[in-house]
């Protein structure tokens, strides 16, 4: 007999609302996280990830709906279920008056922990993270990537069974993003389950076994990146570009080419399994492109289809 | 780093924090938070505490006290003016550093360095914050007021020097029934703009008119009832009663001043336990 996903799941989720006043930030969403599983909130700002985020690590009520995590209810045992969570928040919270050591130890201690075994963890967090040769400065000269890093070494502390990271990696370079993305990976290894939210399309296909996207407060598409890649878009896109005055005229040309055409001001987004032969039926038809790029389709087209073009701010 | 991935057994064995466990020892860790970060300007912090007060007595209570006493046959309550001067002197100290700590570092530790969410994150309640800043502002001035009276003895301002083990935490009372309510208003603001306000408004009147440098009874009659409402005055009072030894002759007066001061700190502390909440967790 299978186990009811409630049962078997860290997290479980049915109707989650929440709302501030008469502004609903999360409304009536469903979702299950899995043990072991790594699990992304996809979508634009506004769109509800951080109060879903701030629910499930028991800093912010519930107003309706059911919501357990780790069997327990955050409303009855929000300190217990905090005490077995890893949190990063998006916007960094360390004490600048510490030290990077200083930092985990005193955070080990918020747990419970003895100050020995504060100490045995912040030098093997340190050495994880890569910050072991920073260990008795202070934290405010250190770069973003940096404090990024501690931040989840300081997560870490408690040996927590589920990771909630909110945007762990915006406003990093590539360089300081690829290493904490390492770092995250090498924990889902170890069985940590790894919740977290972003907007950067790369980051999700890269962390996420499973993801959902959220737009205007509500879960508007579930599944692995591959899967919504499948559902929501086609295996290639073909990128066509003109010289000015060009598009405009080609009202009708594209029709039947492709799975879904796409206009946008710069722009002609034809989506088709096979992006060459678009561009081959193209040219039959006498349309000539300033340039033409086939790519394969990415969750950025995934997400761009399900929750609009037009700018959020 | 071999055990990050915990397994369910390990979890359970774990001495993990149950919800309902006492405020004591949660709010002991947020203490020892402050305890790390004051060990860094522990010195300096101690040396500018024997300064100010040896300073003010200096000046007010040699330089001005000898003018006085040379001018008026007016004894303060039986005593010299640096006797009388020295507990009005502790008391209002004690004031300004409890509001000094109530402020900034509540509205950091809430708007900009926002390390009380990091501590909300962990088994920390936001009440568990906000009494271990409490206790921790009151240690600081128990630090202070004792380095004051240190000060106080040395310059022979103390008529029963035994009463300052009585004195000094009169005093560090006298400073949590201002730091309570501001740690509370503190919790409530997003930006420091208020806070001069209070300086002006609140403090700086209070310092010049609780009884700190003359008796209230100079003041015009109309307004010496209103010493009553400043909780400066009853804790000056206390003090003095207490640093001149005359406390015996008026004891139900000297538990009026601690009534007031206790139910003071005690209120303040429980609206700053709404205030934290209110901020930390939200809507």
């Amino acid at each position: 007999m299978p186990i009811p996903a409630s049962e078997s799941s860290l997290i479980h989720a049915r109707g989650l609302t929440k709302r501030f006043g008469s502004f609903t930030a999360v409304d009536a969403i469903d979702f299950d996280v899995a043990a072991g599983e790594s699990f992304g909130f996809l979508g634009p700002n506004g769109a509800g990830k951080t109060s879903t985020m701030r629910m499930i690590g028991c800093t912010s009520p519930v107003t309706g709906g059911t919501l357990s995590v780790l069997g327990l209810d955050p409303n009855h045992d929000g300190a217990r279920i905090r005490s077995r969570l890893g949190v990063v928040p998006q916007l960094d919270t360390l004490d600048a008056e510490l030290t990077v050591r200083e930092n985990l130890i005193i955070y080990g201690r918020y747990f419970g922990l003895a100050r020995d075994e504060c100490r045995r963890r912040a030098d093997e967090l340190l050495e994880f993270v890569q910050l072991s040769d920073r260990g008795t400065d202070l934290v405010e000269p250190l770069s973003g990537g940096m404090k990024r890093r501690l931040t989840i070494a300081r997560s870490l502390i408690n040996e927590p069974e589920l990771m909630l990271l909110d945007e762990p990696t915006t406003g990093l370079d590539p360089q300081a993003r690829h290493l904490l993305w390492d770092r995250l990976y090498r924990l889902k290894q170890r069985g940590v389950t790894l919740v977290l939210t972003t907007h950067y399309m790369d980051e999700a296909e890269q962390l996420c076994d499973r993801l959902v996207v959220m737009d205007k407060a509500k879960i508007v598409a579930e599944g692995s990146p591959a899967q919504l890649i499948a559902q929501y878009s086609t295996r290639e896109v073909a990128e066509f570009r003109f010289a000015p005055g060009i598009q405009e005229k080609l009202d009708g040309s594209f029709n039947g080419l492709a799975e879904r055409i796409e206009w946008l001001p710069d722009r002609v987004l034809l989506y088709a399994d096979d992006g060459e032969h678009v561009v081959a039926a193209s040219r039959e038809r006498g349309i000539e492109p300033e340039t033409v790029l086939v790519r394969r389709s990415t969750l950025e087209d995934v997400f761009l289809r399900l929750t609009g073009r037009s700018l959020i701010d | 780093m071999a055990t990050v991935a915990s397994t369910a057994s390990t979890v359970a064995r774990r001495p993990g924090m149950p919800a309902d466990s006492p405020t004591w020892t949660t709010m002991t860790r947020v203490l020892e938070h402050r305890v790390v970060q004051y060990r860094r300007t522990f010195r300096a912090s101690i040396f500018g505490s024997f300064v100010s007060p040896a300073l003010f007595l200096t000046a007010m209570g040699l330089g001005l006290g000898g003018y006085v006493s040379g001018s008026t046959t007016q004894t303060f309550e039986g005593a010299t003016y640096l006797q009388f001067l020295a507990p009005g002197l502790l008391g209002a100290a004690l004031m300004q550093t409890a509001a000094n700590e109530s402020m900034f570092p509540i509205l950091g530790g809430l708007q900009w360095n926002r390390i009380y969410h990091a501590m909300y994150a962990t088994p920390i309640r936001p009440r568990d914050i906000a009494l271990g800043n409490i206790v921790w502002i009151a240690i600081r001035l128990a630090l202070v007021g004792t380095v004051f009276a240190l000060v106080t003895l040395a310059f022979g301002a103390v008529r029963t020097p035994v009463l300052l083990v009585l004195a000094v935490p009169a005093a560090v009372l006298t400073g949590l029934a201002f730091a309570t309510p501001i740690v509370a208003f503190a919790a409530t603001q997003r930006r420091p703009d208020t806070f001069s306000n209070i300086f002006r408004f609140g403090i700086t009147p209070l310092f010049l008119l609780s009884g700190t440098f003359f008796p209230i009874e100079t003041l015009p009659n109309w307004l010496q009832p209103l010493a009553w409402l400043s909780p400066l005055w009853h804790g000056v009072a206390l003090t003095r009663s207490l640093m001149l030894g005359t406390v015996g002759d008026d004891p139900l007066l000297a538990l009026i001043h601690l009534a007031v001061l206790g139910a003071i700190a005690i209120a303040g502390t429980l609206a700053a336990f709404r205030t934290f909440d209110r901020r930390l967790v939200g809507g």
